[in-house]
């Protein structure tokens, strides 16, 4: 089938994103925190690293504004949940809201450039396989890193001590407290570097995947990478096998109109978002499983000492 | 040191004072960001919340926009009591004004003699259309245990493509040049005017109306007890023999009826047509006014003004000072942000722990700070 490979790599790359924010999610929901501001982080540290790359040329140097700015609204979050103990849901709504406008005021000036000629990547030898080559070696260097990434978080969850005690803090905080654990400056760390992360996949859409910055343009990515939590049962290698799915999923749209398949496209572009359902719906049909994989504490608060 | 000390109760003084203060400090942030944008802060904050009340255009404009996110935020008040997270309103706003819009769109030669009579079964196809986008997501939940923050939110998304499909495809005006709009909706459908001339319209009635019943529903109705004691302790409401399936349909339904009645009135209202500009942010900004409003009646009435005064504020922000429209944003995502941060005052009191020179004051302080 004539197309494919570009679907594979356009789907990769789309995937990348998802990846990212939703490996950022997991550090988050693995250490108790659930942050429903990923979309309004990713949109203002988008806005950023865009901004960056606009009077730098430099999208190495966007990557790392995308993630200080990512981190900077995650401590804010993190502070109010962890210390301030308001509710998580609401808390972390208020934060997609305010990224949402405030991403937009800072934007304006933006909305109109562009970024110069992106480089083409090639890797010497394997980018010249057929069919495998286009499809798989021809990519932008943050899809192989955030493969890196997941498989160095696999390794940190479960091979090292502070793996372990990350996950101890989401399970059950008031037995890793009574070990002598500063759970919530360690809930503080998962957030911000959470955070982070969700800041790197908002910049990396805006500057290397569509390149340019409309308002809203994270159109619902954060959201999805939160269900992707959900859909990997906490797992990261499975965050990025479903970041791929839903790129492949975004990207069928053009590769169906492409082949000149007669659907309105405002019913392609709902794919992804109903997708998401579907798998929700698939995932969590099974409640006990759901329960068995779900860091025990997500979500709740927890106060030393009382 | 600063340190938060529980409260034996939680403050009701600190409930109401939380707002203020919250509101307090957006201003505060907001005076700070016209002097940054090089504008006069005091005229900048004039123009966002004096100007609007000057004359009764303004008034009227502010009743418009307070309409829709009133009536959205007292269906989300009753959600967030009962522990159901729907941010998914602005979906079901849109498919209240689908529903809506597609009645209003039946009129003609034939229905002349129902008058204005015709606002109804439109009114009540909004309510029924919001309600079968929540009733989804209750659906989904109920049956499938999947989690009604992402259904809501995702169903916001195919609504707004659906809408972008209908007044694109089937629905599109045949004689409008190609532009992705409906008809314009017969003056026997639209909603009748308060006064003459101005856009106010019978919608404010019914936003006040709504307020009252919603007050008698949560504050003295059994099932709207049962549903705050679901939210607040779901074992006793167990326990009661409360069912939380019962609660989620109810808080669900209501809240998609509520959004789907805002979405008919505004199609028939303000609007006239549907438009790729129906979603207009309401379903979003209720959440604010829902909270803002204390999840209390009559708190929304007052929130929701205040939040339609943002709107406006921004607007003449954008017309008189050349600012962006988009600071309106800014301002309601501020003002939940530190509103929430303020809530912390009605659980907490702030003390100031002097901090100790002696070496066991330091040995305390340090075992406290590792237990912080």
């Amino acid at each position: 089938m004539e197309g494919l490979e570009l679907l594979i790599a356009a789907s990769l790359n789309a995937g990348t994103a998802l990846a990212i924010a939703g490996i950022g999610l997991l550090i988050n929901e693995r250490a108790g925190i659930m942050n429903l501001g990923a979309e309004g982080m990713m949109l203002v540290a988008a806005v950023a690293g865009f901004a960056t790359a606009v009077h730098t040329g430099n999208p190495w140097l966007a990557f790392v504004v995308g993630m200080l700015v990512g981190a900077a609204l995650a401590a804010c979050f993190g502070v109010l949940v962890i210390w301030l103990n308001t509710n998580q849901v609401a808390t972390g709504l208020a934060l997609s809201l305010f990224g949402g406008g405030f991403s937009a005021f800072i934007g304006i000036p933006y909305v109109q450039e562009k970024l110069g000629e992106q480089p083409q990547f090639h890797i010497p030898l394997l980018g010249d396989i057929p069919f495998l080559g286009p499809a798989l070696f021809r990519q932008h260097p943050m899809v192989y890193i955030a493969m890196l990434l997941v498989a160095v978080l696999a390794w940190f969850l479960y091979r090292t001590r502070a793996g372990l005690v990350l996950r101890a803090v989401g399970e059950s905080p008031e037995s890793a407290h009574a070990l002598g654990y500063p759970v919530r400056r360690i809930r503080l760390l998962a957030v911000v570097a959470g955070g982070a992360m969700c800041g790197l996949a908002g910049s990396y859409i805006s500057v290397i995947y569509t390149p340019l910055w409309i308002e809203g343009m994270i159109a619902g990515k954060g959201w999805i990478a939160l269900a992707l939590t959900t859909f990997a049962t906490w797992r990261p290698a499975r965050v990025l096998l479903g970041a791929y799915l839903f790129g492949g999923v975004t990207m069928l749209q053009f590769y169906l109109q492409g082949r000149g398949v007669h659907v309105p496209s405002q019913f392609l572009s709902m794919l992804p978002y109903l997708s998401t359902v579907v798998v929700l719906v698939l995932i969590s049909r099974n409640a006990a499983w759901i329960r068995a994989n779900m860091p025990a504490s997500l979500g709740k608060p927890f106060f030393p000492g009382s | 040191m600063l340190k938060l000390e529980a409260r034996p109760e939680p403050s009701s003084r600190m409930a109401i004072a939380s707002p203020l203060i919250a509101l307090a400090i957006t201003l505060l942030i907001g005076v700070m960001l016209f002097w940054i944008l090089g504008k006069d802060p005091l005229k900048g904050l004039q123009i966002f919340l004096v100007e609007p009340l000057k004359n009764l255009y303004g008034l009227a404009e502010l009743s418009v926009k307070a309409t829709p996110l009133i009536l959205i935020a007292l269906g989300l008040s009753v959600c967030y009591r009962s522990n159901v997270w729907n941010i998914g309103a602005e979906g079901q706003y849109i498919f209240g004004a689908l529903g809506g819009g597609w009645v209003a769109m039946q009129a003609g030669p034939g229905t002349e003699w129902m008058g204005h009579a015709f606002v109804i079964p439109v009114l009540l196809a909004g309510m029924l259309a919001g309600m079968f986008w929540a009733g989804v997501v209750a659906l989904l939940r109920d049956r499938f245990n999947a989690n009604e923050i992402l259904v809501s939110l995702m169903l916001v998304y195919v609504a707004d493509l659906l809408l972008g499909w209908l007044v694109n495809g089937p629905w599109q005006d045949p004689s409008g040049h190609n532009f992705p709009q409906t008809i314009t909706f017969l003056a026997q459908t639209k909603l009748p005017r308060l006064i003459p001339g101005l856009r106010a319209h019978v919608g404010l009635l019914v936003a006040l109306v709504a307020v009252v019943c919603f007050w008698i529903f949560l504050f003295r109705t059994y099932r709207g007890f049962a549903l705050q004691v679901g939210g607040l302790a779901p074992a006793a409401a167990r326990y009661a023999g409360f069912s939380a399936q019962g609660a989620l349909w109810v808080a669900l339904l209501i809240s998609g009826g509520m959004a789907g009645l805002a979405g008919a009135l505004e199609a028939v209202g303000p609007l006239g047509q549907l438009t790729p500009y129906v979603p207009s942010g309401y379903g979003f900004a209720a959440i604010i006014v829902a909270y803002v409003g204390r999840l209390n009646p009559i708190g929304i009435l007052f929130s929701g003004f205040l939040m339609s005064l943002f709107y406006i504020g921004g607007e003449l922000a954008q017309s008189r000072l050349g600012l962006p429209k988009a600071l309106t944003g800014v301002f309601q995502g501020l003002l939940l942000f530190t509103l929430l941060a303020c809530d912390t005052l009605i659980y907490y009191r702030v003390r100031w722990h002097q901090s100790a020179t002696t070496s066991a004051g330091s040995a305390t302080l340090a075992a406290a700070s590792k237990e912080a």
